[in-house]
Parts: C-alpha cells; structure tokens; sequence
C-alpha cells in the first residue's frame, strides 16, 4: 500500500481538500472523487483528448496528469466552464452546426476549441484543424465541429486573415 | 488502464532528488511534464515504486542569454519554447519545430528535458538539438557536466544521461545573421509522431554555405545527422544544390521498418522532405 497524499485545489471556483492515492490521475479524481463526470476518459494514454481539462488556465490530458500533482492548482472543468458562460456562444454554435452526434468527445472539443480562441485564434479553418489535431470525434467527420469553432471566431470579430 | 501503485514525491531542491535517486536508484522514475511517462504507467509497460516529481524544482527553470548561448531550463515547457521571443529570436529552429510536437494540450505540460531525456526516436526536440550543436548539462551530486547532443543519445531511449544525474538544462548557441533553419516532418495526423523528420541548420558565408546539418528523426534508434550535409559546403544554397542533396541523401541513412513506414519508404521522405525544408530554407 503506498502512502496517500493530501491536496488542496479549487476546482470549478471552489475548494477541495482530499486525500489521493499517488496513481489516480486527475480526471479519474474529478470524476470519482468528487463527481463531475463532464470530463470524460477515453484512451488513457493522451492520445483522444476526451479527458481535457483547464488546469491554472491551460488545457492539459487529464489521464497524463495525477491527481498530487493538482496540488495548489485551479482547475476548471466543462461543468465550470458551462457554468461560467463563457463558453455560450460555442456551445450554441455546436448545436445549431450540428457539431456532435455522441457527444463524447465535446466536453474536451469545448474546452480546447475555447483555449483556441482565447488565444487568439482566428475563423482560419486550417489554424483550427491544427488546434483541435489533438481531439478525436468518431461521429462528426470533424466538419462540422470546425464550422462551429469558425463560426464563433467570426462572431467574435477574429475573420479569417 | 490505471498504472500500478506507485508512492509520489515532490522535492524542490536538486539535493533532494540525488538523495531519493541514491536511495531508490531503478526503482525509482523521474516526473517531468509527464506526457510520454504517464502513457508507459498507464499502459503498464512501466512501474516504479517511485515518482520523483520535480516539476517544483526553480533550478530547472528559466530561459535565459549566457554569453553566446541561450540556456533553456529542462522544465522549460512546449508552450513556453512556442510563445517565447527570446526562442523565437535566438534558437528559432525550436519555434518552428514546437508547433510539430503534438497538441496544444500535451504542449501545455510537456517538457524540454523531458523530452531529451527520453529520446523517443521519432521525437522532434532531440532532432533539433543535433541540428543546432546544442550542449546538454547534466547534473550531479558533485557537480555538472557538458555533453554535446551528438554524443548524447546513444541508443533506443538511452542517453549520456548517468542513472544519478539529472538533466539541468540545454544549451543553444545563438542564432546569428548567417545562419538559416528548417524544419518539417510527415505524419499522418497533425501532432502525431513524424514517420521521417528533418530539422535542418545552415551556415551562410557570403553567398555560400560554410556548414549545414541535417538532422533526421523518426529514422532508426537514435536521431542522426546524415553525411550528405557535407557536401553542401561552399556551395550556394540553391535548386542545384537541393537536387544533388535529395538524390545523396538516401544512401546515408539506414531507417528501420516501422508500423508508421517501410525502410524504403523512409528513405523516399528522407528526399521529399529535404527537398521542402531546403526549399524553404532558399526563400
């Protein structure tokens, strides 16, 4: 039996403290330990980009991060991320392009496609395509997820260059 | 799947590090930006006792201009070479290279020193440094050592590194008016690793090159710089020369078969991708 360590965090804007066993990972911890199962695992090895999550304001795999490691971190997940509205007009551009049939993938498509345009990112479709290169949609065909990102980017007042 | 148990440090002195290497020694794992360790834990083709996280460690940070050198800390992340103007100004091989290293959320963790202490073969960083002449500096108990990246990665995932040093940081000399870089690579997705890679350094005296390097991944066990480099020198960097160097260039590798491309294969996009990057490199 290995030696549990203790944590403290925000998630989602609010405090947690908990004891994790070194190995959990951290989305396994959000989602088991403290209930959030918006974030969800796919691949576990980094690969599909199902298990994003918003760690001190930078998307990261939750399967390639432990839980100690979250230690004094904030993280946001897509329920914060909803929550917060900031993600609003997405989330609607996502229905309306029809951009999700299972919607496994979106809460990670969500999260990575929001960092891509707080950064910055433009209606570009192929600058789009690179960004959410890490993200896998077994449903879409991916068409349809890039006309929403573009979509909002436009809204936005970022056209294409 | 879930990785194995495992207990979980996390030092932020180097002297601690030294002290749980010494007392662990194989049973123990060193914890950089985690995203080629935690894939091998998770799949099990890995499992440490101990992780010794040193993503808390200042003496592995920072980015900084040291004479002619541009120091880069081994906890320097993707995401930090890729936006950096010091980077982009004095190594800018590594900003052209950082967007071909996965996905913006493996970017956002992953590690310089990490990445170079691993040495995947079909990485992009280790490629990199080869092509720019960069310095590896290792650190030990007693003190710190220099090894050029050409005598650094010795085999499949193995490197100068001793099993109780830790990588401290990579050295790069500074970009000057004379020197051009390319970079390029053929994957099958965006971000995914490169079947062939080329990251490429010139040289420039006058009109002429006074030295290229090339320097191949994805090819064989270890990146390599091919030969044909040498035959660049004195000549202007033009068409002419970007036919001789895609026709010589095959001969000087010696790519092992993968699940990503056949041996001959490899040797084809060896010659595509010289022709690309120098290309570039011409404009």
């Amino acid at each position: 039996m290995t030696t549990p360590i203790s944590i403290s965090l925000t998630v989602n804007g609010e405090r947690v403290e908990a004891q994790v066993s070194p190995r959990i990972n951290l989305v396994d911890f959000i989602r088991h330990q403290i209930g959030l199962t918006g974030s969800h695992v796919g691949c576990e090895h980094g690969v599909c980009g199902a298990c994003t999550i918003r760690v001190d304001g930078a998307i990261v795999r939750g399967c390639l991060m432990l839980a100690a490691q979250a230690d004094g971190t904030d993280v946001t997940t897509i329920e914060g991320l909803s929550d917060s509205g900031d993600a609003a007009d997405l989330q609607a551009a996502f229905v309306a392009r029809n951009a999700l049939q299972c919607g496994f993938c979106t809460p990670g498509m969500l999260l990575t496609a929001t960092e891509y345009l707080e950064s910055g990112g433009t209606a570009d479709r192929d600058s789009i395509r690179e960004f959410i290169s890490g993200n896998y949609c077994r449903c879409t065909g991916y068409q349809a997820i890039v006309d929403a990102i573009e979509q909002v980017a436009s809204q936005r007042g970022r056209p294409s260059k | 799947m879930k990785p194995h148990d495992f207990d979980y440090v996390r030092p932020t002195e180097l002297d601690q590090v030294f002290d749980l290497i010494e007392r662990h020694g194989d049973d123990a794992r060193i914890l950089a930006g985690g995203q080629s360790l935690m894939p091998t834990l998770n799949m099990r083709l890995s499992a440490p006792a101990l992780l010794i996280d040193i993503n808390r460690i200042d003496a592995l940070k920072g980015l900084s201009v040291e004479g002619d050198m541009l120091r880069i800390g081994a906890l320097t992340r993707h995401v930090e070479l890729e936006h950096s103007p010091e980077v982009a100004r004095h190594a800018p091989l590594l900003t052209k290279a950082i967007r071909h290293v996965a996905h913006p959320a493996v970017r956002n963790r992953g590690t310089i020193g990490g990445s170079l202490s691993l040495a995947d073969p079909a990485a992009e960083l280790p490629a990199c440094a080869l092509a720019l002449g960069a310095t590896l500096v290792l650190r030990g108990r007693d003190g710190q050592r220099r090894v050029p990246a050409n005598t650094f990665f010795v085999d499949l995932y193995e490197t100068a590194r001793g099993e109780k040093e830790v990588l401290e940081a990579v050295e790069v000399p500074l970009a000057t008016s004379s020197d051009r870089f390319g970079f390029g690579e053929l994957a099958r997705r965006h971000g995914d690793f490169a079947m062939v890679g080329l990251a490429a350094a010139a040289r420039m005296a006058g009109g002429t090159i006074e030295r290229l390097r090339l320097a191949f991944f994805g090819i064989g066990n270890v990146p390599v710089l091919s030969s044909a480099a040498d035959l660049a020198a004195g000549r202007p960097l033009d068409a002419d020369l970007v036919e001789v160097l895609r026709g010589a260039v095959g001969e000087t590798l010696d790519p092992t078969d993968n699940l990503q491309a056949s041996a001959a294969m490899k040797k084809h996009l060896a010659s595509v991708l010289v022709g690309r990057v120098l290309g570039d490199m011409m404009e």
